[in-house]
C-alpha cells in the first residue's frame, strides 16, 4: 500500500506531463492549416474570385453545420463509406489469395504476374467508362470498379510479404511438427502481415480516389462524389467544399483509427516495424 | 545399439556454378543421452550435416538411422536450434513460441501452457513468459530456443552454433545453463561448433571434421568429470590436442 501512495503522484505528474506533449503535437499539426485558413480567408474578403464561387470559411462551416445537422451530409457520406468497404471487402479477400498463391506457386505466379504487372500501373478511372458499358450505372459498377483498383496493392505486397517470409521460421515450425495447413495459418501469415498490411492501407487509399470520381459518373443518387458533383452544377461552391473537407477527414479516420490501430496491436507489438 | 548411426552420410549442393559438396562421407554413431559436439573449420559441412539430420536436407549418399530407423524428412522425434535469434515468431511471447510444438501436436492451452512455462523456468526465464521477442536480449531468445525446442520432449536435440553470435561472457553462462539443461534432461545433443574450448565444456565426445569438403577426421573423448574448469591443466590439454586435430595448434609436441 505504501508504494500505492508514492506512486500514485509521480504517476499523476506523468499524465499531466503526457497531455501537456499531446497539446504540443496537436497545436504543431494544426498550424499549417490555421496558415491556410487564413490565406483562404483574406482571398475570400479580397473577392480575387467572385464570392460565389470563393465563399468565406464563415459560409463554408455554416454549410456544413446546416448539411450536417438536415441529415444530408451524413446521408452522403454514408453511401459512400459503404461503397468503400464494400469494394475493398472484395479486394481484401481476392487480393490477399491471389498475392498469396503467386508467392506459394510457381504456376499461379506465371500466369498473375504479368497480368496484373501490366494492369496495376493504368489509373483506376481509365477503367470507369469500360465498367459502366458493361454493368450500367449505380452502386454495382462503382463497388465492382472500387474493389478491382484496390486489389492491385493488395496483391503485390502480399505476394512479396508471403516471399519474404524468413526461411528459419518455416523450418522451426516444420520441425515442430507444422503440416503445410498450419503452417500457412501460424507462421506464413502473421510473418507475412506488414506487408499485407501495407497493402490493404495503400489498397484502400487507391479505393478512396477512384470511389469518389466514380460517384461523379455512375449517377449513384448518394455520395459525396455525387454531392461534389452535382452542387457545381448549382455553383455551390460552399456545398462543394464542405464535401472536400468531409472527403478529408474521413480519409484520415479510416487511416488513423482503423490501419494504425491494427499495427499498433499487431506488427508494432511485435517489433516486426516500428512505429 | 546405438540412438544414431551415420552412416556413409554424403550431399552435394547444386549451385549454379556446378555441383559444391557439402559434406563428404560423414560416419559415426552416438549412444542415448550422450552429449556430442562436432567441431571443425568454416565451411566445412557441419551445418549440412546437421540439416540431414534434422531431416531438411536429403543426403545424395549414405544414410541418417534414429532407433534404427532411416530418417526421411523431419519430425518430433528430433528438436533444433539455430544460431539465427530470428528463429523464434516475433508474433508470438516466449510462451506462445515455447508451447508451439505442443500445439501442433493437439495438446490442450491449459497443458501445454503449463509445460511451456516448466521450460522455460528450466533456463530460468518464466518471468518472461508473457514477453515478445524483440524484448529480449540474445542470450535470452536463444534460451527460449532451447526451452522451444524441447518442449515436445523429442529425442535427440540438434544445434548449430547456438551461442556463436553472442559476446563472450554471455557465451560462457550459456553454456553453464546448458550443461545444466543437459544434466537435468539427460537428452541426447548433437551440437556444432567452431569454437573449440565450447567443445570441450560440453562434450563427452568430439567429432572433428577435415576442412571442405568435411569428413570426419577423429572421434575424441572427453571424460574430464563435470562442472569443467576451463582453467585446469587437463582441460587445456583437451584444448590442444583438438587445436592440433584442427591444424591449429602452436606445436606438435605436448
Ligand atoms: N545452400 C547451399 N548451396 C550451395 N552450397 C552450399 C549451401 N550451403 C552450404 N554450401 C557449401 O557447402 C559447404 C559446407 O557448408 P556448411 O555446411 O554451411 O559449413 P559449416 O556449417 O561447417 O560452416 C561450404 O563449402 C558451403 O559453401
Ligand atoms: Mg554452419
Amino acid at each position: 500500500m505504501q508504494d500505492a501512495a508514492v506512486a500514485t503522484p509521480s504517476t499523476s505528474a506523468r499524465a499531466g506531463m503526457r497531455i501537456g506533449e499531446n497539446i504540443r503535437v496537436i497545436g504543431r499539426n494544426l498550424f499549417p492549416f490555421l496558415v491556410v485558413a487564413v490565406i483562404w480567408e483574406i482571398i475570400a474578403r479580397l473577392e480575387v474570385f467572385s464570392r460565389r464561387l470563393f465563399p468565406t470559411l464563415e459560409e463554408i462551416f455554416s454549410s456544413l453545420y446546416r448539411l450536417t445537422v438536415a441529415g444530408i451530409l451524413p446521408m452522403h457520406a454514408f453511401e459512400t463509406v459503404l461503397r468503400l468497404l464494400s469494394g475493398f471487402a472484395i479486394a481484401a479477400v481476392i487480393g490477399v489469395t491471389i498475392g498469396v498463391l503467386m508467392a506459394r506457386s510457381r504456376r499461379a505466379e506465371d500466369i498473375f504476374l504479368p497480368l496484373v504487372s501490366i494492369l496495376a500501373p493504368i489509373p483506376g478511372l481509365a477503367y470507369a467508362p469500360l465498367f459502366l458499358l458493361w454493368f450500367g450505372l449505380g452502386n454495382f459498377p462503382a463497388v465492382l470498379l472500387v474493389g478491382f483498383v484496390s486489389m492491385f496493392p493488395i496483391i503485390f505486397n502480399s505476394w512479396t510479404g508471403v516471399k519474404a517470409v524468413k526461411e528459419i521460421w518455416v523450418r522451426s515450425a516444420q520441425a515442430m511438427g507444422a503440416d503445410d495447413k498450419r503452417l500457412f495459418r501460424y507462421v506464413i501469415l502473421p510473418g507475412a502481415l506488414p506487408y499485407i498490411l501495407t497493402g490493404m492501407r495503400l489498397g484502400l487509399a487507391q479505393a478512396w480516389r477512384v470511389l469518389v470520381a466514380v460517384e461523379m459518373l455512375a449517377a449513384v443518387p448518394w455520395g459525396l462524389g455525387w454531392l461534389i458533383f452535382g452542387a457545381r452544377e448549382m455553383l455551390n461552391t460552399d456545398v462543394m467544399m464542405a464535401g472536400i473537407l468531409l472527403i478529408g477527414v474521413i480519409g484520415l479516420l479510416l487511416e488513423k483509427l482503423v490501419f494504425e490501430k491494427i499495427e499498433r496491436y499487431t506488427v508494432v507489438r511485435w517489433g516486426m516495424i516500428t512505429a | 545399439m546405438p540412438l544414431i548411426e551415420v552412416d556413409d552420410v554424403s550431399l552435394a549442393y547444386d549451385t549454379p556454378a556446378g555441383r559444391v559438396q557439402g559434406v563428404l562421407g560423414a560416419t559415426f554413431n552416438m549412444e542415448e543421452s550422450e552429449f556430442l559436439c562436432l567441431v571443425g573449420p568454416s565451411g566445412c559441412g557441419k551445418s549440412t550435416l546437421l540439416n540431414i539430420i534434422a531431416g531438411f536436407l536429403t543426403p545424395t549418399g549414405g544414410e541418417i538411422r534414429i532407433g534404427g530407423k532411416k530418417v526421411s524428412g523431419h519430425g518430433m522425434d528430433r528438436g533444433v536450434v539455430f544460431q539465427d535469434f530470428a528463429q523464434l515468431f516475433p508474433w508470438r511471447t516466449a510462451l506462445g513460441n515455447v508451447a508451439f510444438g505442443l500445439e501442433m501436436k493437439g495438446m490442450g492451452k491449459e497443458e501445454r501452457e503449463e509445460i511451456a512455462l516448466q521450460q522455460l523456468k528450466l533456463v530460468k526465464l518464466e518471468k518472461f513468459a508473457n514477453s515478445y521477442p524483440h524484448h529480449l536480449s540474445g542470450g535470452m531468445q536463444q534460451r527460449v530456443a532451447i526451452a522451444r525446442a524441447l518442449a515436445y520432449n523429442p529425442a535427440v536435440l540438434l544445434m548449430d552454433e547456438p551461442f556463436a553470435a553472442l559476446d563472450a561472457m554471455t557465451r560462457d553462462d550459456m553454456q553453464r545453463l546448458l550443461a545444466d539443461v543437459w544434466k537435468t534432461t539427460g537428452k541426447t545433443i548433437i551440437y556444432v561448433t567452431h569454437n573449440v574450448a565450447e567443445a570441450v565444456y560440453l562434450a563427452d565426445r568430439v567429432i572433428v571434421m577435415t576442412p571442405h569438403p568435411g569428413t570426419v577426421k577423429a572421434e575424441i573423448p572427453i571424460m574430464l568429470p563435470r562442472p569443467r574448469d576451463p582453467l585446469s591443466l587437463e582441460f587445456l590439454e583437451h584444448q590442444k590436442q583438438l587445436l592440433n586435430y584442427l591444424g591449429q595448434g602452436t606445436s606438435k609436441a605436448a
